[in-house]
């Protein structure tokens, strides 16, 4: 049972994983795109309906990156070239996606949908716990490359490095004969996706099937984790991971009867009297309480661990948001 | 006088870089205007001219940042077009920026690598830097965080950058705007070093005394236009100020009594502050008065505690002890901005656009933003409900223009449509309108035109003759002995002794601004 929740926290925090490190690179070039659940929408109902259609879900993870990337570049044109408001034409974006994706999605409702299988290594994946580490879906692999990939790529080489100094001043980029407008441009199309395929993992892999407005608010969940987690990849994947893991607890918890540990289903469980205390407290709790408490928990650990202010600040795009229009 | 004005530029042996016509337009503004400029090759080159009249968007041009409209530029005998910095940094053009070119959350060596095309690691960068900078005597930890770093510290990280690329013409925008004076000295060493190596350098100024000192020729512009080459060295600080400005420049007089024996009017008591940000300055025991009818300046390195002290004395930053800052013998230490307005104080931060005024804001409602407060009688009308006397406003913001001279092009324009020179008058007429007993101004003419600076430091002036008591924070040390009485020196978050003006030397000044010693007296 420990191997099955796990499973799902990791298929839980995929999503949120993905759409955060597209954010935290777009954040990172001194952007702010809120339209990360609106990108992550159209991803998924574009992923879901390429899937369905072709019956190839690879196919349909494609379409849900280049459905992202494009509606990401929407925005970036209004924002960047037109150097709009990005705070007002990132909200735009989401509701524009949901909007969208809505309506393209309504022949998709109730469809049966297309799976993309977890992969299996014979051997390796019947291991115990071998399903954890051999065993899952592809989506939860790429993740983890992602954060690898962009950790390595903004602080190991010369392009990470550019795109950090854009962030950090636009102006001086400028002055150096760097490409302001082009770079960010770069980052928007990645964040885009990212969120993108964030959007397909779920729409192909953690519930198969499509649902209008299914990301949920998954988007902004995505956006907090970035600024909790001080532009750090690291800490985004930590923040990702908790997040997930006390949703998943939390609701393990509320489909919980005491007759379940006194079954002692589980090693969790194993000290049934212990088990049964610890559930009548939490369901003395309202449920709500419950159903916040992901929200609660990473806020808490994310600003404890952020208290150190100096890292925070120096980590913090200090052109983030602010539009950049060259002088001719 | 030796002006010869430029006719057509006949082809001279040795010329790096020769420039003619170069024409820049702003929409209705022509910021450059059929500029002609010629710098041999080992020279030292002064851009002369007052602010606003097209050093920038000339370098600008030099650098590939803009494009001009009309004429062309000629690099050894070439016809060339620099459509990027990077183009400009192949050519063999360096550039030293004044602002806003390094960035505060990278490494002094991060910093070095982004201007570089190469892709050399940047460890070897780091250990190139390191080694450049000791054999020019500037040194330079390539791994500390430029946020941390003092200004001076700051302009030897672009000077190096700029030399790692081994330019042939290195452009130095008002490289000494921001140094001590010993720090200046060891600046020119280098840049006669460099003159020795057969490297050209621009050096763009507006401090008579440093181009004699160093420079073999300049180009002197006046609203866009070249109107003198000449050699510094044989034209006097007078004559060099004539061509700059078109006229005579406005003295200020002041003559500078033995002894102040008014009423202490503005106190502070050993101000101390932890540093409020991973860039920002701590405060350490600071204590000042100053009296009715005396100016007292405050000069020092930019970044070591000017902002902080004001923010600390203006009521930004308020203090947990009343008795910290004493107005008019009255604790005012944990009262806001408004607070110590109304007790007669008047405030002039540092940056005009976004803190002394909003720029999108016309300049009433910038009146009756700052003023609704501390003037509510005469500003706000109907009682409790507070409406907004615009005929009072209006009056006001047209006696304040009147009495400032602001230059404007609209009845009520916004902030941001006045030069930076106007807007400064009339912030600065905005509080002397309120006759204030103490005024504190931050860098009053900082980037501000010589006449508009002649004005208000006259302004200054006459406040204190009424018995008013005035602290002047600035750079510019020529500034504060043309109008203080007395100096004190902010080094690293402390602040000198004050030294009467009689007994006080630019030597003095620049080792306690350096941080030599800040006990003394």
């Amino acid at each position: 049972m420990l191997e099955s929740i796990l499973l799902t926290i990791a298929t839980a925090s995929t999503p949120l994983l993905i759409a955060a490190i597209g954010e935290l690179v777009v954040e990172r070039s001194g952007v702010l795109n809120l339209g990360v659940e609106g990108m992550m929408l159209m991803g998924a109902v574009i992923g879901f309906g390429v899937a369905l259609t072709t019956g190839n879900p690879w196919l349909g993870v494609l379409a849900g990156i280049v459905a992202g990337a494009a509606f990401s570049i929407l925005f970036a044109f209004l924002a960047l070239t037109l150097a709009t408001n990005q705070v007002a034409t990132g909200l735009a974006l989401t509701l524009l996606g949901v909007g969208a994706s809505g309506m393209i999605g309504e022949a998709f409702v109730g469809q049966p949908g297309v799976k993309l299988t977890p992969i299996y290594i014979p051997g390796l994946t019947d291991l115990p716990f071998g399903r954890l580490l051999f065993g899952q879906d592809p989506m939860f692999y790429i993740s983890l490359v992602l954060v690898a990939g962009v950790s390595w790529f903004l602080f190991r080489t010369r392009a990470g490095l550019t795109l950090r100094s854009v962030g950090d001043s636009h102006t001086s980029a400028h002055a150096l004969g760097i490409k302001v407008i082009r770079i960010r441009y770069a980052a928007v199309a990645f964040g885009g996706a990212c969120a993108g395929l964030a959007g397909a993992q779920m729409s192909l892999v953690y519930t198969s099937q499509w649902i209008e407005n299914m990301t949920a608010g998954r988007g902004w969940i995505a956006l907090a984790l970035v600024v909790f987690a001080s532009w750090r990849p690291t800490r985004v994947l930590l923040g990702a991971y908790l997040f997930g893991a006390i949703t998943i607890a939390q609701l393990h918890v509320q489909a919980l009867s005491p007759n379940d540990i006194a079954v002692g289903a589980g090693p969790l469980w194993f000290l049934s009297e212990g088990g049964r205390w610890l559930l009548s407290v939490l369901k003395s709790v309202p449920a709500q309480f419950l159903s916040a408490l992901p929200y609660l928990a990473t806020v808490v650990v994310l600003v404890l661990i952020s208290r150190n202010r100096r890292l925070t600040l120096i980590n913090t795009p200090a052109c983030l948001g602010r539009p950049f229009v060259p002088d001719r | 006088m030796g002006i010869e004005l430029a006719g057509g530029p006949a082809k001279e042996p040795g010329l790096l870089l020769d420039v003619r016509g170069l024409t820049k337009v702003f929409g209705s503004l022509i910021a450059c205007n059929h500029v002609d400029l010629q710098i041999a090759k080992g020279e030292i080159h002064a851009l002369l001219g007052e602010n606003g009249a097209g050093k920038s968007t000339l370098v600008k041009m030099l650098f590939g940042t803009l494009a001009p409209n009309a004429g062309e530029i000629l690099w050894n005998g070439k016809q060339v077009r620099i459509g990027s910095p990077g183009e400009a940094r192949r050519l063999g053009i360096g550039m030293v920026f004044q602002h806003f070119s390094l960035f505060e959350a990278l490494t002094a060596a991060e910093n070095i690598a982004l201007s570089l095309d190469s892709t050399t690691p940047i460890s070897a960068i780091a250990a190139k830097a390191k080694e450049l900078s000791q054999s020019y005597g500037l040194p330079l930890d390539p791994g500390s965080l430029v946020g941390d770093l003092s200004v001076g510290e700051r302009q030897r990280i672009e000077i190096i950058r700029c030399l790692l690329q081994e330019p042939d013409l290195i452009i130095l925008d008002e490289p000494t705007s921001v140094l001590t004076p010993q720090e200046a000295d060891k600046l020119f060493e280098t840049l006669e070093r460099l003159r020795g190596e057969g490297k050209s350098i621009l050096y763009i100024s507006h401090r008579l005394e440093e181009v004699q000192r160093i420079c073999d020729r300049a180009t002197v512009l006046r609203h866009g236009k070249v109107v003198a080459h000449c050699n510094p060295r044989q034209e006097t600080a007078g004559s060099l100020a004539r061509m700059m400005v078109g006229g005579d420049v406005h003295e200020v007089h002041r003559e500078h009594p033995d002894h102040v024996e008014g009423a202490p009017l503005i106190e502070i008591r050993n101000l101390s502050q932890a540093p409020k940000g991973p860039f920002s300055m701590p405060l350490k025991d600071i204590s000042l008065t100053v009296r009715a009818g005396e100016v007292v300046g405050i000069a020092g390195v930019a970044g070591n505690g000017q902002g902080e002290f004001f923010d600390a004395v203006s009521g930004e930053a308020v203090q947990a002890d009343p008795a910290t800052v004493r107005i008019r013998s009255i604790d005012a230490g944990t009262l806001g901005i408004t607070g110590r307005r109304l007790l007669g104080a008047g405030f002039v931060p540092e940056e005009r656009l976004g803190h002394g005024a909003v720029p999108g804001m016309k300049l009433s409602d910038n009146m009756l933003l700052a003023r609704h407060r501390s003037d509510a009688k005469a500003f706000l009308g109907g009682g409790a409900l507070g409406f907004i006397r615009r005929d009072a406003i209006e009056a006001t913001t047209k006696r304040v223009v009147e009495e400032m001279d602001v230059r404007k092009s609209a009845e009520d324009p916004e902030a941001s449509a006045l030069s930076g020179g106007n807007l400064q008058k009339f912030i600065i007429g905005r509080e002397l309108d309120r006759k204030p007993s103490v005024l504190v101004v931050n860098q009053p003419t900082w980037g501000v035109d010589a006449g508009a600076a002649a004005r208000i430091r006259q302004a200054l002036i006459d406040l204190t003759r009424s018995g008013s008591a005035v602290i002047v924070i600035s750079q510019d040390l020529d500034e504060l002995f043309e109008i203080a009485d007395r100096i004190a020196v902010m080094a690293h978050g402390e602040m000198s002794q004050t030294i009467p003006i009689q007994g006080a030397t630019r030597e003095k000044i620049g080792l306690l601004m350096g941080g030599a010693d800040t006990g003394a007296h």
